[in-house]
């Protein structure tokens, strides 16, 4: 069972917000032009967000995007060359931003010898709680996490699934109102990652705003209501799903034709037609389904043998691919 | 196959630079600690002995045996104190003052040349032979080092023989002339011209040289060429001399080993996640290796207060009576050790190095220190080397404590040098930690 409106996590989500602030509330999250070099290196080249309360942000990005500097730039844990970071309108580092974040880390950095209720209040404390506040806490976490009956069992005796859960766990024991949540579905089973789905989803409905890392298209299409794409260091795109397929495809659908060998130049005839070829690939889009039978036609007139077509919507991994050239999960 | 087999494994060796350094720089480092502690590389199998002589003499044949044993190689013999800037000029040793050193741990023995022992300096067979009442040489003794008396001894019968001739030869023709009914007056006056020539060289010998400082001690022994009596003052009452030395010895050596592992959980926690994790909260780098200090330093004190409790439940130390001194030594070395333990984590890069370079350094430091072998069979140069140790500090003032019996102010001069060791350390393990913090 998931409690995410648990009515102590809401009133101490409640509790953290300053009321001098309730007019004007600064946003969540607020990342202007931040720069991080290391060496020749450009991690992150002038990256700007603004991130609204109560949203769920998808961060999505190739491996070496500079995804993970700016994760880091986030957490305090890289000083960005340039540029600003304010979290709920404090610096990064300060105790209010420190207070106001929650970080859940891809690694399972949990003490691997200690129970799950111990973790929690290891975390607890380390998070300034103790006495009432922090048994309150705990026992929210266990519960969220689907914990509770788990709570004496050290972690090395966990499942992954459950190790995952109190990964999540740890990072919000001190009830952040923002929270950033790195590929918290790693290497989990199917059935666990529904239930860290339905973990993120009570934590939304609570409040929480959510920075969300993943390279599962799927899950950033059912969690996350704004998306960011980075590339080299740069924000490519951002939107919502639909926005940012509307930008990239219009209304279009992405059609896929694999052909036999040839000696035709497939790229040269493909660009001839608007589209692309990979090896013995086509990539094209038509506005109507119907239009791929003028594609057939042609490639019949060419002698070209096609093996088979794929007529697909464009989702979130077709803008990822049309974006950055590259497989998300490469 | 076997080509590639042993190509792959040379290859993740030379890579595994820990791995590296226990297979070939350890061995060689240790071959090397052993070779000088126990002399092979400067050409003597034996350290030096140090001995604090006192003459009651002060006759012309004391004199020469004070000469003789500060001469003697394998003595480092001393009739009185180093000057030092503010006794620029210090008086001799007497039984009293060398007593009150070797108590203090100065030197391990002390000789008395006993006042009477120029009037009959030798005598052949036992004193009811020899005609007249032969002085007895003390020896005081301090039993934690059982060779150094027995060398004393030997020695004083050595330099008896090698610096006294004519008074060898003049004791011999008496014993001659009494024994074998009497000499001629021609032999008489022979024999007087060649005494006279020997106590000349005798003499000679007998004039201080300067900058000499060197010395020796004996055992109960009554039937050689002077009568020597051991004393031992200091752990005359006490049983098994050495269990104090090697509880504080094995303990500090385990205890840096234990240190270095709590330490390496900073390393750990960097691995998997944890540290990053702990800092983005509201934890300061200092605060986190405080913390882990304080840990160390608790795992420590516990550690050594089991030693010290199974070596009095096992080999009957007398620790109940020493608790306040054994409390201050605990507390300071623990402090040190946990510093060092921090320090070693702040370095390494991995687990794996740390694992290799705290081997190499903690087993260096336990050789150098006295933790594998007793400090007495080391040469000076490696003693004083040891004094860059833990190991050293501690033991010494468990020795004090334990052993001495001296009071908890006189652990000044170890408390001084742990507490500021650990504390310089935790300064640069602190320094050292700021690659763990923001980048």
């Amino acid at each position: 069972m998931i409690h995410g409106s648990a009515p102590g996590f809401a009133m101490l989500n409640s509790a953290t917000v300053n009321p001098a602030s309730s007019r004007v509330a600064p946003p969540p999250l607020q990342v202007e032009s931040v720069v991080k070099r290391f060496g020749a290196v450009t991690a992150v080249a002038g990256v700007s967000l603004e991130i609204p309360a109560g949203a769920c942000f998808g961060l999505l990005g190739p491996n070496g995007a500079g995804k993970s500097t700016l994760i880091r730039s986030i957490m305090g844990r890289v000083r960005p060359d340039s540029g600003s970071i304010r979290i709920f309108g404090a610096p990064v580092g300060s105790t209010s931003a420190r207070a106001d974040l929650g970080w859940v880390p891809q690694e399972l950095a949990v003490y691997p010898l200690l129970t799950c209720r111990e973790n929690l209040h290891a975390f607890g404390r380390y998070e300034g709680l103790s006495g009432k506040a922090l048994e309150e806490a705990i026992a929210w976490c266990l519960d969220w996490a689907a914990l509770a009956d788990r709570a004496k069992s050290p972690v090395k005796t966990l499942s992954g699934g459950m190790k995952r859960r109190l990964n999540m766990a740890a990072g919000l024991i001190h009830r952040p109102r923002l929270v950033l949540l790195d590929e918290p579905t790693v290497g989990v089973d199917p059935q666990s990652r529904n239930r860290i789905f339905e973990m993120v989803e009570a934590l939304r409905a609570s409040g929480t705003t959510i920075i969300y890392t993943t390279h599962y298209m799927e899950e950033a299409e059912r969690l996350c209501d704004s998306i960011a794409i980075i590339d080299h260091g740069e924000i490519i795109a951002q939107g919502t799903k639909d926005a940012l397929v509307a930008r990239s495809f219009g209304s279009r659908s992405s059609v896929t034709m694999h052909f036999g060998a040839t000696r035709v130049d497939l790229a040269a005839w493909a660009a001839r037609r608007g589209g692309s070829a990979q090896d013995s690939m086509v990539l094209c889009s038509v506005e109507k389904p119907a239009e791929i039978a003028d594609w057939l036609d042609a490639a019949s007139r060419e002698g070209l043998e096609v093996l088979d077509v794929t007529l697909q919507r464009p989702n979130l991994e077709s803008v990822f691919l049309h974006l950055t050239g590259k497989e998300l999960r490469a | 196959m076997i080509g590639a087999i042993l190509q792959t494994s040379f290859r993740s060796l030379r890579r595994d630079r820990g791995a590296f350094v226990m297979s070939f720089v350890l061995p060689i480092g240790f071959f090397t600690i052993f070779g000088f502690v126990f002399g092979s590389m400067r050409g003597s199998s034996t350290p030096r002995v140090t001995v604090l002589l006192v003459d009651e003499d002060r006759t012309g044949a004391s004199r020469a045996l004070v000469q003789g044993l500060l001469r003697e190689p394998s003595l480092d013999a001393m009739t009185h104190p180093k000057a030092t800037k503010e006794n620029p000029a210090p008086a001799d040793y007497t039984t009293a003052t060398a007593e009150a050193a070797v108590r203090s741990g100065v030197a391990p023995a002390a000789l008395i040349i006993p006042a009477g022992f120029g009037a009959n300096p030798i005598a052949f067979g036992p004193n009811s032979e020899s005609g007249a009442q032969r002085a007895t040489f003390e020896i005081l003794h301090d039993s934690a080092d059982p060779v150094a008396a027995q060398v004393v001894a030997g020695m004083l019968q050595k330099t008896v023989m090698m610096v006294l001739p004519a008074t060898m030869a003049t004791m011999g023709s008496q014993y001659f002339d009494r024994e074998i009914g009497g000499l001629t007056p021609q032999q008489r006056r022979q024999m007087d011209q060649g005494l006279a020539r020997l106590r000349k060289m005798q003499d000679e010998d007998a004039q201080p040289s300067a900058g000499a400082q060197q010395g020796q001690a004996a055992a109960d022994d009554q039937s050689g060429m002077v009568a020597v009596h051991v004393r031992d003052v200091v752990g005359e009452r006490k049983k098994s001399p050495m269990i104090s030395y090697y509880a504080a010895g094995v303990g500090v050596m385990f205890l840096m080993f234990t240190a270095s592992a709590a330490g390496g959980s900073l390393l750990d926690e960097s691995e998997s996640g944890a540290l990053d994790r702990v800092l983005s909260a509201r934890v300061t780098m200092t605060t986190l290796l405080a913390g882990k200090l304080i840990y160390c330093a608790l795992l420590a004190f516990a550690q050594l207060t089991l030693m010290f409790l199974w070596a009095a439940l096992v080999f009957h130390l007398d620790f109940f009576s020493h608790i306040p001194g054994f409390l201050v030594m605990t507390a300071i070395t623990s402090f040190a050790v946990a510093s060092f333990g921090m320090l070693l984590a702040s370095l390494a890069r991995t687990r794996g190095q740390l694992g290799a370079f705290s081997t190499l350094i903690i087993l260096t430091m336990s050789a150098l220190g006295g933790s594998m072998f007793p400090k007495f069979i080391m040469s000076d140069l490696m003693i004083r080397v040891g004094y860059f140790t833990f190991n050293s500090w501690a033991i010494e003032g468990y020795q004090k404590i334990f052993w001495r019996d001296e009071p908890i102010r006189s652990l000044g001069p170890e408390a001084a040098v742990l507490v500021t060791a650990g504390l310089a350390m935790f300064v640069m393990a602190r320094w050292f930690a700021r690659k763990w913090e923001s980048v």
